[in-house]
């Protein structure tokens, strides 16, 4: 998928239209009615229930339980694994998105424009194929010599690939629009090259940055068709927690699934609201 | 001198981690010529798999595309009570992982829930069949086209429908004949959208699917069975075809893409 996918979470939970509008005076309230209750129910029925019910599942036998589901040796190996794949995933693109972002729209070189467009691919591309595409460079066929397959290093390499675009589109807009101005002034009174990067510009650009570094790490925590295949689902060793609630949904412990899923939802929940309190405190400071 | 330094970087990182895989899969797909690959996608299986996805992504793309307009217009032109709270709802499933998604309809829509239940003494069976696939890559490809459309819709602002109404237009003619034109190509690039997620959705359909093997195995599922039994010629040749839908895809989303 392109940008515009991954980045709705980011958006300000702002109402579309309200507020400023006035209200249409041919909207028939009856209408209305009847096209919310239609969607509240598509989406009750689709998602909103199936959720609940995953979360009360976790807790149905009481929270002793769910604490030991959540902390068997596998399931709590999986679940840090995940976690720290995913904290490190986060800070390597912070770094290399924010370069590519800022290569994309200061530099010039040919071939930009393929570069631009290939940036997207990881969110077009079937999760399962990329990780086949990675398995057959960086497996035990690799004509680099080089075999990921089976080790972390696997795991961390498929999560880089299908989070690249996160950091890269959302620092890329604010880096077009920022005033050059600024940076001609600073250097016109003696900052240095380095100078006017760390005060004038990547103050500008932090909050993109962090957003899509946020987006980045609710999506590997989340992660699951990429680690499939590269990561050969040892437990203790490559198991994400994703693999890791899919191996107990087949060995029909539902329960122990849920309580899984219920720790990761709440992880990227957190995640989320946590980038929503940043993009709020930075618009606050202008 | 840090110019060509931060280039390099960004384009060794690029090279090594997208496109030398993604050219070594399909040098190796295409490298015997394109008779394995023709023929590793007209196997039996294969043209099964091409069809499950393709009735899957459909059903999926057409719930998505009615709810998706439906909820634009009323997040858009429409005031009720918990709209904040239904817009930030909607992003809900992008924050969920594809095992959760398909654990969750389990719960619900299996053989011993009691929806499911209720539904199977009806003869319907939704999990390891293709209703159960279909509510999964619902779940999963859900805010595409809300999302595509919202924006679009805001823009456009609603002096044209307010116009046709007084000249008598009932609300549907209004709405076919002024917002639907007025959307198409944010519509377009939504479902685009969706429907590429919808034929490139792995994980959540590998639960709810059961992975039979010639009954629910979409082209994503085939790709992982051949790989694990080591019949690689055809899981490169099907991971291939969709690369090749996804890039496809890409190509259509940057024409289509609104611009600014």
């Amino acid at each position: 998928m392109t940008t515009d996918v991954a980045v709705p979470p980011a958006l300000p939970p702002g109402p579309p239209g309200g507020g400023a509008r006035p209200r249409s005076r041919f909207s028939v309230p009856g209408g209305t009615a009847l096209g919310v209750g239609s969607a509240v129910l598509y989406l009750s029925l689709i998602v909103l229930i199936p959720l609940a019910v995953v979360a009360w599942r976790s807790v149905d036998q009481g929270p002793g339980y769910f604490w030991r589901a959540v902390t068997t040796p596998d399931a709590w190996s999986a679940l840090t694994l995940t976690v720290g794949a995913s904290i490190l995933v986060a800070l390597i693109n912070l770094v290399m998105g924010t370069i590519i972002a800022w290569v994309l729209v200061r530099d010039r070189f040919p071939g930009k424009a393929v570069v631009d467009t290939l940036i997207d691919l990881p969110f077009a591309l079937p999760t399962i194929v990329a990780g086949l595409v990675l398995l057959s460079l960086y497996g035990p066929e690799s004509p680099l010599g080089l075999n990921l397959a089976y080790s972390r290093a696997g795991v961390v390499l498929a999560l880089l690939f299908v989070t690249l675009p996160f950091v890269v589109r959302t620092v890329q807009p604010v880096l077009l629009e920022l005033d050059k101005e600024m940076e001609q002034a600073a250097a016109s009174l003696g900052a240095s090259p380095f100078q006017t990067f760390r005060r004038i510009i990547l103050p500008n650009l932090v909050p993109a940055m962090l957003s899509g570094t946020a987006l980045a790490f609710t999506r590997s925590i989340a992660e699951f068709g990429s680690t499939v295949l590269i990561s050969g689902n040892l437990p203790f060793k490559t198991q994400v927690a994703a693999v890791n609630i899919f191996s107990q949904i087949e060995g029909d412990n539902t329960t122990g699934a849920a309580a899984i899923s219920t720790v990761l939802l709440v992880v990227a929940l957190v995640a989320l609201v946590s980038l929503d309190l940043l993009q709020r405190w930075g618009s606050r400071r202008g | 001198m840090a110019k060509y330094g931060l280039r390099t970087i960004a384009v060794l990182y690029l090279f090594f981690l997208l496109v030398l895989p993604v050219g070594l899969i399909i040098w190796r797909t295409f490298g015997d010529g394109l008779g394995p690959f023709v023929e590793a996608l007209t196997s039996a299986s294969a043209v099964h798999a091409f069809q499950v996805t393709l009735t899957v992504a459909l059903w999926a793309v057409a719930a998505n595309t009615v709810f998706g307009v439906g909820t634009a217009v009323l997040l858009v032109r429409h005031r009720f009570p918990g709209k904040r709270l239904l817009n930030a709802l909607i992003d809900l499933p992008m924050a969920v992982s594809p095992v959760v998604v398909g654990l969750a309809l389990i719960l619900v829509y299996g053989r011993f829930a009691p929806v499911g239940g209720l539904l199977e003494s009806w003869g319907v069976q939704v999990i390891f069949s293709t209703p159960g696939m279909v509510l999964a890559t619902v779940f999963v490809a859900l805010p595409l086209v809300v999302r595509a459309v919202v924006p679009v819709l805001e823009e456009l602002g609603d002096d044209q429908e307010q116009a046709a109404h007084t000249l008598g237009a009932s609300r549907l003619q209004a709405f076919i004949r002024i917002t639907l034109p007025g959307i198409r190509w944010a519509l377009a690039y939504g479902v685009v959208l969706c429907l590429a997620r919808s034929l490139g959705e792995y994980g959540a359909v590998a639960v709810v699917s059961g992975r039979l093997v010639d009954q629910t195995q979409t082209l994503t599922l085939f790709v992982e069975e051949r790989f694990q039994n080591f019949d690689q010629p055809a899981a490169f040749a099907a991971a291939t075809a969709l690369a090749l839908i996804a890039v496809i895809t890409l190509l259509l989303t940057k024409l289509l893409r609104p611009k600014g």
